[in-house]
């Protein structure tokens, strides 16, 4: 009688969850990547938890505290921590509740974007021929119109009042709402040429590789190919850009806050929150600073979580 | 490269017509809010029809977009709405302010990028290269209108050095220009930098540069005569992109400064809804895009030998 072997223990094959924490353990030894990551934290942190945090109500208007400095007593016995913009709330409330909004926002137009941007990019690379001319062509019409012009014209016509934000209203959609989809649509139009692009030359590099070829003789339809095969193998690069590029939308949409074309009036928009108080001059400087600073940071987290990331991917 | 020259001419004209028929459509919503504008708040039904009616507005689409083109080609660009003057005279001296702002921007830009970049390259990984790197990432993450803001208050308001406002209301001066291509500059500088930083480092690490440091030759010789002008390619081509980004970028730096540029007096019209001045704002960025675009092209061929139209 021969001894049958246990079976040995599964192989562990590592899951997806334990790979995105060998990654996270890789961004240690990337010193630069790890501040990145912290400030990127801070501000995600913030805007999942500003609820429990104990601050005043950012709406809340004061007409005896407008433009108060830092550090300046408050009415209620506690601290204007970051002051008071020009109608007297509470900056440093108004700043947390915005990384709500700022983050919310840019990160859905950053992956409408891309969705689209990849789609258009794989189906550009991967068929070619009309396809690939059609495709081009559109986003060459969108690139050669300057990104900022672009999202001005959009977002100056299809505001609430027009007749694609009457429609969403009749749907009960609020006037943040209706906005803040116009912004994904204008970030899209503006966005997914360049990620097609991009996607497009990794496609174009990856299509000559065995394993397609490999799935085209198995009989797998284009867009198997496409979605499974090729757009997962194009990941490396892509991780990345969509870091830098979640910035760069960040930076687009505060600067749309900055110039009335962001999220409505009450809303606490960081970009908005600077223009607000722009008119008075050197009282003002406090209160234009902090917005300054806080997009400032969570850009500056964007861009060297991004670089750390490159670093370990040149690594491997 | 003739083949070239017209297959980019012909693209560019290609997307010129789609551009200009889709902001057409786009703007004929919103012609009566642009009689609104014009007419003012308590104009009465009648007289905003009436207006629309005496301006043309009131043809057919077609018709419209016709009469447009012919004048576009011909030179004649139509009234601007708003600033009630011919887009093409409104127009001109904006340009010409944009490309003062514009060009200062680009030569300390470059200046800086270059400087900065080869002098971090050619040590890759010492102290000097990790300060230029950590710096140009830091200046890149602040935004326009953050970086606008942290100079206007120190500058403007906590050391009262400089004019807040650049709208030259009383004639030309450079203290007013002081502060947006500061903010500009600041901005962008740190992105060429690195372009040309990691262009250089590559170059350094090459198999000539490094024979002709063993041959004995002098260092600065070897990074003048050898390095340096294989190191600049890449970085050139995109240096003369940022021109195109200077036209349409600096939007939000004007508005902030009160700047009478081109990207403030595009901005003003979107809002505005004035769609003559739109149409030739979007007709001339389009017109730069593909140029600069053709420009880096060539200059990247005429750099690089190895590389040839077939």
């Amino acid at each position: 009688m021969t001894d049958i072997a246990a079976p040995s223990a599964p192989v562990s094959r590592p899951g997806r969850l334990s790979k995105f924490f060998k990654s996270v353990a890789l961004l240690k030894e990337s010193p630069i990547g790890m501040f990145g990551a912290f400030l990127v934290f801070f501000w995600v942190f913030i805007a999942i938890f500003v609820d429990l945090f104990p601050l005043r109500d950012p709406l809340a208007q004061v007409s005896a505290d407008l433009l108060k400095p830092a550090l300046s007593p408050a009415p209620d016995g506690g601290t204007y921590w970051l002051g008071t913009d020009d109608k007297g709330r509470d900056i440093l409330s108004r700043l947390f509740y915005g990384s709500r909004l700022v983050l919310f926002w840019s990160s859905f137009a950053t992956l409408v974007a891309y969705t689209v941007g990849m789609l258009m990019g794989v189906a550009a690379g991967y068929r070619g021929g009309w396809w690939d001319e059609i495709l081009s062509f559109i986003g060459n019409v969108f690139l050669s119109f300057p990104l900022m012009v672009l999202l001005i014209v959009i977002l100056s016509q299809l505001g609430p009042d027009s007749p694609m934000g009457v429609i969403l209203a009749d749907y009960g959609f609020s006037k943040t709402w209706i906005r803040g989809l116009t912004i994904v649509l204008a970030i899209m139009f503006g966005t997914a040429p360049q990620v097609m692009r991009i996607v497009r030359g990794l496609v174009l590099d990856l299509k000559s590789r065995d394993y397609i070829a490999a799935a085209e003789v198995r009989g797998e339809r284009p867009f198997y190919i496409m979605v499974v095969e090729l757009l997962p193998n194009a990941r490396g690069p892509l991780i990345v850009d969509a870091c830098l590029r979640l910035g760069y939308v960040t930076i687009a949409i505060a600067a749309l806050g900055f110039l009335g074309l962001g999220l409505p009036p009450p809303d606490p928009d960081w970009g908005k929150m600077i223009s607000e108080v722009r008119g008075f001059g050197a009282m003002a400087g406090n209160a234009m600073i902090w917005p300054a600073i806080a997009i400032s940071s969570l850009v500056l987290g964007l861009n060297l979580l991004a670089d750390g990331l490159r670093e370990i991917s040149l690594r491997d | 490269m003739l083949v070239l020259a017209a297959r980019r001419l012909a693209s560019m004209i290609l997307i010129m017509f789609v551009i200009s028929i889709m902001l057409f459509v786009f703007f004929e919503g919103d012609k009566l809010n642009l009689a609104m504008r014009v007419l003012g708040q308590y104009s009465t039904m009648e007289g905003r029809l009436q207006w629309l009616e005496d301006n043309g507005y009131n043809q057919s689409l077609v018709v419209r977009y016709f009469s447009w083109l012919f004048g576009f080609l011909t030179g004649d660009w139509k009234q601007s709405a708003q600033f009630s003057a011919p887009v093409f005279d409104f127009l001109l001296p904006r340009l010409k302010n944009t490309a003062i702002l514009g060009g200062c921007v680009f030569l300390i830009t470059v200046c800086i990028a270059l400087i900065l970049g080869v002098f971090s390259g050619i040590a890759e990984a010492s102290l000097r290269d990790r300060t230029i790197t950590v710096l140009s990432v830091l200046t890149t993450s602040v935004p326009e209108f953050a970086s606008a803001t942290f100079l206007v208050a120190i500058f403007v308001f906590w050391l009262d050095w400089l004019p807040g406002s650049s709208s030259f209301s009383n004639g030309f001066t450079w203290r007013e220009l002081v502060l947006p291509v500061a903010a500009l500059v600041i901005f962008n500088f740190g992105y060429y930098t690195r372009m040309t930083r990691a262009s250089m480092a590559e170059v350094m690490a090459s198999q000539y540069v490094r024979t002709a440091v063993l041959k004995g030759l002098p260092y600065r010789q070897v990074v003048m005569r050898h390095a340096l002008r294989n190191a600049l390619i890449a970085p050139f081509t995109v240096m003369i992109l940022q021109l195109n980004y200077l036209l349409s970028g600096v939007v939000v730096t004007e508005v902030f400064f009160a700047y009478d540029g081109y990207g403030k007096a595009i901005y003003d019209a979107a809002m505005y809804g004035d769609v003559y001045l739109i149409l030739a704002g979007a007709m001339i960025a389009v017109a730069v895009a593909v140029t600069t675009q053709f420009i880096s092209d060539i200059g990247y061929t005429y750099l690089n030998p190895r590389i040839r139209f077939a």
